[in-house]
C-alpha cells in the first residue's frame, strides 16, 4: 500500500471547506494536512506540510487561488493543483484548453475522487496559462533556505537587476529574487517607473529628485525615496520622468 | 479630495430615432400608405369611378419611380443616416427625397416631352409634404412602441441570477446536511423563498417591507457562506413600510455589496442600509466598503443600470439613482416618490 495522499484544502467560505473534508473523509488512502482560508495561507502551510495536492478555490479574499497555485510551484517539491470553483466562466475555459484539473462546486465525491488519482503538477504550458488569469501579482515570491517567503507588492520600494538576480528592497531589508526586470515592469507598468536600465522604483515610494554634480563636472538626477535613507541614480535616458512627477 | 468616482445620471427621456430602412415593415409601410395617398390624390382629381382608375394611373405614372427609388436610396444609405443624430437626419432624408423628385422629373420631360407634366415646384412639394407624412408617423410609432421595448429588456434582465452566488449557496446548504439537517431545512426554505421572488414576473410595485424581508432572507444566506466576515447595519426604523416600490430593487444592490464590497476582503466589513422618508421621499443608502482594482466593476454597472432604467419606466423623472466612493465606502443612493396603494 502507497503512503496517503496529502492534500491541503483552501476556500474562504467555512462550510465549503467543511463539505471538502466530509468528502475526503470518504475517500481512502488520503490525509487533510491543513486547511486555509486564502492563498497566503495555503503558502505557509504548504511549506510546513509540502502536500501532494492543493485543493484551491479561485476565488479567495488576500491571495486568490492562481496566484497561490503559480507560487507554490517555487515550492521543494511543488505540489499538484486543483481547482475548485462555483462559477467562473473565463477561468474555466483557460483551464479547459491548457488540461489544468478543475472542479465544479457542489463538487462530487466521483469527481473528485478521480481529479486526486490523476492530480499532476503544472507543467510549463499550464503555468502560463494561469499567469495569463492572474496579470497581476499581489505579492512575490522568494526562495530562502528551503522555504517560500511572500513579499506584498505594495511594500517594495525597489528592485535592482544584479548579475543573476533581482535585489528586491522594503523598507526593512533586501530579498534576492528570482525573476526577469522586464517581466515586472509589463506587469505592473501602472506601479512600476523605470529609473534605469537596471532599476525599477515604486511609484508611490518617490519622494522626490535631487540634482548633483558628476565627477566629471555634468550634473544628474538621483531619485529621493520615502521611508528609506538611500538615493537612486536616474539615467539620462528617463530624465523625461522628473518633468512628469513635478507637472 | 475623498469622492474618487462619481456616476450620476439621470432616467433618459424614450430617445426617437429614424426607422431602419432596411426593415421589411418600413418598407411595406411605406409603400401602403403612399399608394393610399395617390389614391385620395386621384379620387380628389375625379368626379367619377372611371376617371379615378384614369388619374390613378397619371399619378403612378410619377409616383411609383420616385416611391421606388426612394426606398432604394434610403436602403442604401441606411447606416450612414442612422449616424446622424434625429434632426440632422431628418433632414437629410427630405433632401435625399428632393434630389430624387428632381432626378425623376427631368427624366420623365426627357422621355415624355414637357407638356403631360407639371412644374417642378408642385412636385417637390408634394414629396417633401409626403415624405413630412411618413416622418412623422414614425416618429409616432417609435414613440408608443419603446416602452413595450424597455419592457421586454426588463423581463429579459430579471431573469438573471448570479451563478456564482446560486452555486455557492447550494454547496453551503450541501455542507450543513450531514451535521446540522435542521437548518439545512431553513436554509433551504429561504432559497425558495428567494427564487419564487426572483423568477416572478416583476412588472408590478410592492411595498418597501416585502423587499426589506426578501433582503433579509438574502442576508441570511450569505452570512452562512461567508459566516462573521459580513456584518449587517439596518438603519430603517423610521422606514415607511408601505411605501411602494420596484420590485428587486434592493436587493441586486446588496448582491453587489457582498460581491464586491465584503467578500474580495480577508477580514470582511459592514453593509450599511438606511431608509427613510424625507419630505414625501423615500431614501435608501446603501454602503459597503470599497476596494480599489477590482476586477468585476462591469457586472455591478449592468445591475445599476438595470435598478435605474426600471426607476425611470415606473417613477419617471421622480427617482433617482446614483452611485459615489467616500471615504473608501462604496454608495449607492435611491430617491424615491412616497406612493401607497
Amino acid at each position: 500500500m502507497n503512503a496517503p495522499l496529502k492534500v491541503l484544502i483552501a476556500d474562504d467560505e467555512p462550510p465549503a471547506r467543511n463539505r471538502l473534508k466530509s468528502l475526503l473523509a470518504d475517500i481512502p488512502n488520503v490525509t487533510l494536512v491543513g486547511e486555509a482560508g486564502n492563498g497566503k495561507e495555503v503558502l505557509s502551510i504548504a511549506s510546513e506540510q509540502l502536500p501532494d495536492v492543493l485543493l484551491l478555490d479561485i476565488r479567495m479574499p488576500v491571495m486568490d487561488g492562481i496566484e497561490a497555485a503559480e507560487h507554490a510551484q517555487k515550492l521543494y517539491r511543488p505540489p499538484a493543483v486543483i481547482f475548485t470553483t462555483a462559477y467562473d466562466s473565463h477561468a474555466m475555459q483557460a483551464f479547459e484548453l491548457n488540461a489544468v484539473d478543475y472542479l465544479l462546486k457542489p463538487i462530487r465525491l466521483e469527481r473528485l475522487k478521480a481529479a486526486l488519482a490523476k492530480a499532476q503538477v503544472l507543467g510549463p504550458a499550464q503555468r502560463d496559462a494561469l499567469h495569463a488569469l492572474a496579470p497581476q501579482r499581489t505579492h512575490f515570491s522568494i526562495h530562502e533556505r528551503g522555504r517560500v517567503l511572500l513579499v506584498p507588492v505594495a511594500d517594495v520600494i525597489y528592485l535592482r537587476a544584479e548579475l543573476k538576480y533581482l535585489t528586491l528592497r522594503t523598507a526593512e531589508r533586501e530579498y534576492l529574487l528570482e525573476d526577469s526586470l522586464n517581466r515586472i515592469e509589463q506587469e505592473f507598468s501602472d506601479r512600476f517607473l523605470r529609473i534605469h536600465r537596471s532599476c525599477l522604483v515604486m511609484r508611490d515610494a518617490v519622494r522626490g529628485f535631487e540634482s548633483r554634480p558628476d565627477s566629471d563636472g555634468d550634473k544628474h538626477w538621483e531619485v529621493l525615496l520615502k521611508n528609506l535613507d538611500e538615493t537612486l541614480p536616474l539615467s539620462r535616458r528617463q530624465q523625461h520622468i522628473v518633468k512628469e512627477f513635478s507637472g | 479630495m475623498k469622492i474618487m468616482a462619481s456616476i450620476k445620471q439621470n432616467p433618459s427621456p424614450i430617445l426617437v430615432s429614424l426607422p431602419d430602412f432596411r426593415n421589411l415593415g418600413f418598407t411595406l409601410r411605406t409603400l401602403v400608405m403612399v399608394n393610399l395617398l395617390g389614391m385620395a390624390a386621384a379620387i380628389l382629381r375625379s368626379d367619377s369611378l372611371a376617371g379615378t382608375w384614369q388619374q390613378l394611373l397619371l399619378i403612378s405614372a410619377t409616383l411609383q419611380p420616385v416611391l421606388l427609388a426612394s426606398l432604394l436610396a434610403l436602403y442604401a444609405f441606411n447606416q450612414p443616416l442612422a449616424k446622424l443624430d434625429y434632426r440632422a437626419g431628418v433632414a437629410a432624408v427630405l433632401v435625399l427625397e428632393l434630389l430624387i423628385a428632381t432626378a425623376a422629373w427631368e427624366f420623365n420631360i426627357l422621355l415624355f416631352g414637357d407638356e403631360n407634366f407639371s412644374s417642378l415646384y408642385r412636385c417637390w412639394l408634394l414629396t417633401g409634404l409626403t415624405s413630412s407624412v411618413l416622418l412623422a408617423y414614425f416618429n409616432l410609432r417609435s414613440r408608443a412602441l419603446s416602452p413595450a421595448l424597455v419592457e421586454a429588456r426588463l423581463q429579459a434582465l430579471q431573469a438573471r441570477i448570479r451563478p456564482h452566488f446560486l452555486f455557492n449557496s447550494i454547496n453551503a446548504v450541501l455542507s450543513l446536511i450531514r451535521d446540522d439537517p435542521k437548518r439545512a431545512e431553513t436554509v433551504l426554505e429561504d432559497m425558495a423563498d428567494l427564487f419564487r421572488v426572483l423568477m416572478a414576473d416583476n412588472r408590478r410595485l410592492v411595498p418597501l417591507e416585502s423587499e426589506v424581508a426578501l433582503c433579509r432572507q438574502y442576508l441570511d444566506l450569505e452570512k452562512l457562506r461567508l459566516g462573521e466576515r459580513l456584518h449587517v447595519i439596518w438603519n430603517i426604523d423610521e422606514m415607511p413600510a408601505d411605501a411602494l416600490i420596484p420590485p428587486l430593487v434592493l436587493q441586486p444592490l446588496l448582491e453587489n455589496a457582498v460581491y464586491h464590497g465584503i467578500e474580495p476582503s480577508g477580514e470582511g466589513g459592514d453593509v450599511v442600509i438606511d431608509i427613510t422618508l424625507k419630505r414625501d421621499q423615500v431614501h435608501v443608502l446603501l454602503s459597503n466598503p470599497y476596494h480599489q482594482g477590482g476586477t468585476h466593476h462591469a457586472g455591478n454597472r449592468m445591475a445599476l443600470d438595470n435598478i435605474r432604467e426600471r426607476l425611470a419606466l415606473h417613477f419617471d423623472y421622480d427617482a433617482r439613482l446614483h452611485s459615489t466612493v467616500v471615504d473608501h465606502r462604496y454608495q449607492v443612493s435611491i430617491t424615491l416618490p412616497y406612493r401607497t396603494s
